[in-house]
């Protein structure tokens, strides 16, 4: 057997994090690789290690059957490797062609119409289009991404790696994108996808590559394989968790999402017709793959992000079940004050929502200053709202003016879903609040939610652990490519149930509504 | 023509030469992401170490010559402006310091260096010269500065360094538009991740165009001491002035050189509207309002910016990463 590139062992830390552990698996000659797994099993990381961008702490990787030392980019260039990041880099104001010549070898003659012909070559062969001399930023997504692979080929790569290419492409996209992956194929180059659409996995690889928590389950030929046994080799076994979960007394609703469709700045439909209830004294948990819409849908909902026109958001205020209040086109401040609270991690848990540099006072004061009436603002109210979420959650930190972002994760994250919880909202909706933190700190955010939830608070969660949503949860809205996909009771449902929905689309209609 | 017209340009021409200078290094500089706000202390270095090289020079050489004059103040003044850019790199790109503070105390450290040893020069006189240096700084062309009456008088009058400016913005061009470096410096410029992921070297990239700068700024404060000022220190706190100008003027040329040429000139010619309004436009205004007038450049900066925001047209915007520090391991 030919291998285009072997992993050996290979192991990946960030800190403490392991992103990938013990990894060994293989990328034969003239194959197409799907590289499956959950968020956070450690696909990118392991990709960006054969690509230049990591290097691996421990393990070797064999290009073409030798050891390789892969430092930089440009040394997987040189050996033939090359990379469609999941975000381009590519150069807004540069021309196509400009964008292809950027760090070519210097030994090469500088001439951007001999490197326009030898495009051109490549694109008639692969039946590109592509307008060499268009600007990047005119250019739409696909465009983009036929200029990445372009860039690519044009540096000779006989292995391509494709980091989730059809998340952002449409079906006809998508499929074009396919025929021209089969053409390199065809051409004997070796190409690894990374995708969470198990129907694209069935209908383009050769053979799965399996990744969970970091580590190679195992591998199946794509034609012993269904969406079914895909799923369950991704998700796993059921891992145990001890979760408090009290049973809902007494639900009220509490918000009433009907139509709710959203765009994004790009014009593109990431929320499309959701319509649910949420109950206080209850846990929403949202389920989807990440990038499904589960961000613009709380966003919406704080009235961070415009709703398209038919969209409505009800929101009932405690004491007055009976009359609505709507949503939609209140500004966020508004929102906020009627008693809807958003506490979203984000990727580098600061970005939103805490001020880095600010203690937790400073923080606090953000959500209270507003309310103070004299010339000056009024510091001693968020100074006992900061002493009692220190006490509360027991957050470790030498004072209350130290600055946030030299806490560790974990105490940024209480300090951050303290502050939400600390004004007694009627819903509180909160986004990977357990991100990245150990197991100790996640078991205190859960049992604190379902504090809430036993204080009468309407809980929205999102989440990326299934075990821990079907734990924690009273019900689940599973998000697929921006619709509910289904709304499921927690406590009957299944993890394969939920996996299914996050991955396959029902038909229109179809969805199990509760 | 106008007499009054003539002088106009001959006032204009020479006056935005220094800034032309000033601003070619800065667009260099800003085009590798970094906004060096030192401009003003940098041409200060340059002007002090052009003049003191070529004072001491003609003062200790029994016989001293033009031309090595003029290549040991050149030598010199990019030399110490460098030296400045250098600093100015390691502080923002190896140690990552913020690019405005370190900018604006390099503005202050230049001006502080070059007036203490200046006190030296002086030794207690209220200005020094370098009456040689002058000479063959200002020295004009043979028979094309004489033989054509106006003509020459308004194109040809000048010491070389208004040619070299000249050409230096076209050669700039070329090298930005139409060269690899200059396509790799401006990748750098715009997003130093995608040029690093392309195997460019995002850190030499931004050392060796802000020192290169420097350098070049600091030619605009050696033509402000030696042709300009006619070779003697004294009344260099202009050079400050000088120096915010042509930070303005990169921002009026929309980062392109070829529009630093023009772009200096008609900023030499507003600076010295209040004196010529008189007797070209025949508009007499008070001498207190000179000093309004002569902020007309900085106003007219103010609308190109406006203009460029509002059109929102990306190739005029400064380079996407300007004044941001780059590290790979950012996630």
């Amino acid at each position: 057997m030919d291998y285009a590139v072997r992993l050996r062992h290979v192991t990946k830390t960030f800190g403490k994090v392991v992103a990938n552990h013990d990894v060994s698996m293989d990328i034969r000659k003239g194959e197409i690789l799907a590289l499956l797994g959950e968020n956070g099993s450690g696909k990118t990381t392991l990709m960006n290690m054969i690509a230049g961008i990591y290097y691996p702490d421990a393990g070797e990787i064999l290009v073409n059957g030798k050891t390789a030392e892969i430092r930089s980019p440009k040394d997987a260039y040189d050996l033939g490797i090359g990379m469609i990041h999941q975000h381009f880099k590519l150069i807004d104001v540069f021309t196509a062609v400009e964008n292809i010549a950027l760090g070519l070898e210097k030994n090469e003659k500088f001439d951007l119409k001999a490197i326009e012909a030898r495009v051109k070559e490549i694109c008639e062969k692969y039946h590109f289009e592509l307008d060499f001399q268009q600007k990047v930023y005119e250019m739409s997504v696909s465009q983009k991404q036929t200029l990445e692979i372009v860039k690519v080929l044009y540096r000779g790569a006989d292995i391509l790696i494709l980091d989730e290419p059809t998340a952002v492409l449409t079906p006809q996209e998508t499929e074009r994108l396919f025929n021209v992956i089969r053409n390199m194929k065809a051409d004997n180059k070796s190409v690894i996808i990374i995708t969470h659409k198990l129907h694209e996995v069935l209908s383009i690889s050769d053979r799965v590559a399996i990744l969970r928590k970091g580590e190679y389950v195992d591998e199946i030929d794509t034609a012993e394989a269904t969406e079914a046994s895909l799923t369950e080799m991704m998700v796993g076994r059921k891992v145990e968790l001890n979760i408090g979960r009290s049973e809902p007394v007494n639900p009220v609703r509490r918000l009433s999402v009907r139509n709710l469709t959203v765009y994004n700045l790009e014009d593109v439909k990431v929320l499309n017709d959701v319509s649910f209830d949420a109950y206080g004294g209850e846990i929403l948990g949202i389920a989807g793959i990440s990038g499904n819409g589960q961000k613009e849908l709380l966003e919406a909902v704080a009235g961070l992000q415009p709703a398209a026109a038919g969209s409505s958001i009800e929101f009932f205020e405690r004491g007055s079940e009976n009359v609505a209040m709507e949503l939609v086109g209140k500004s966020p401040r508004k929102i906020r004050n009627a008693g809807v609270h958003l506490a979203f991690v984000p990727e580098d848990r600061l970005g939103m929502g805490l001020v880095g540099s600010m203690g937790m006072t400073g923080n606090m004061l953000l959500k209270t200053y507003g309310k103070g009436h004299s010339l000056f603002t009024d510091v001693k109210a968020p100074r006992v709202m900061a002493e009692r979420v220190k006490d509360e959650l027991e957050v470790v930190t030498p004072s209350l003016s130290t600055p946030v972002s030299r806490l560790s994760g974990g105490n940024v994250q209480k300090v951050l879903v303290g502050r939400e919880i600390s004004e007694a909202p009627t819903v509180l909706m909160t986004a990977y609040a357990v991100r990245g933190l150990d197991i100790n700190t996640s078991y205190t955010i859960y049992n604190l939610l379902d504090e809430e939830k036993r204080n009468g608070v309407a809980v929205i969660y999102v989440g990326e652990d299934l075990d821990v949503l079907i734990d924690l949860c009273d019900r689940i809205l599973v998000l697929c490519g921006g619709r509910v996909n289904g709304i499921v009771d927690a406590r009957s449902t299944t993890k394969e149930e939920v996996g299914m929905l996050m991955t396959n689309l029902r038909k229109e209609g179809t969805a199990r509504e509760q | 023509m106008n007499s009054s017209l003539i002088a106009w340009i001959l006032r204009a021409i020479p006056f935005g030469t220094i800034i032309m200078f000033g601003s070619m290094g800065e667009i260099i500089t800003e085009k590798s992401g970094n906004l060096n706000l030192g401009v003003p202390g940098i041409m200060y270095l340059g002007g002090f170490a052009g003049f003191a090289s070529s004072y001491f020079y003609e003062k200790l050489s029994p016989n001293p010559k033009g031309w090595v004059c003029v290549l040991l103040a050149l030598f010199c003044a990019v030399a110490a402006s460098m030296l400045g850019g250098l600093i100015f790199s390691f502080l923002t790109i190896t140690l990552r310091a913020n690019q405005n503070v370190t900018g604006l105390a390099l503005t202050t450290f230049g001006m502080g260096v070059a007036n203490f040893f200046g006190v030296f020069i002086l030794n207690g006189a209220s200005y020094t010269a370098a009456p040689l240096a002058y000479a063959s700084f200002s020295k004009k062309m043979p028979v094309l500065s004489s033989s054509f009456g106006t003509v020459s008088e308004i194109l040809f009058s000048y010491g070389f360094l208004v040619y070299a400016a000249i050409i230096m913005a076209v050669a700039l061009h070329f090298v930005l538009n139409k060269s690899r470096v200059g396509l790799n410096l401006r990748a750098v410029g715009e997003n130093p991740g995608t040029a690093d992921a392309a195997g460019i070297n995002v850190t030499r990239y931004k050392y060796l165009a802000t020192c290169i700068g420097a350098g070049i700024s600091g030619i605009g404060g050696l033509y402000y001491v030696l042709d300009y000022n006619q070779g003697i220190w004294a009344t260099t706190g202009q050079i400050e002035a000088l120096g915010w100008l042509a930070v303005a003027l990169v921002i009026f040329t929309t980062w392109k050189p070829l529009n630093a040429i023009w772009g200096a000139y008609l900023f030499g010619m507003l600076y010295w509207l209040y004196q010529f309004l008189p007797g070209v436009l025949g508009i007499h205004i008070s001498s207190y309002m000179t000093d309004l007038v002569q902020m007309v450049p900085y106003v007219v900066t103010i609308v190109v910016l406006v203009v460029v925001s509002f059109r929102k047209k990306k190739e005029n915007q400064p380079p996407a990463s300007l004044g941001l520090s780059y590290f790979r391991e950012d996630r």
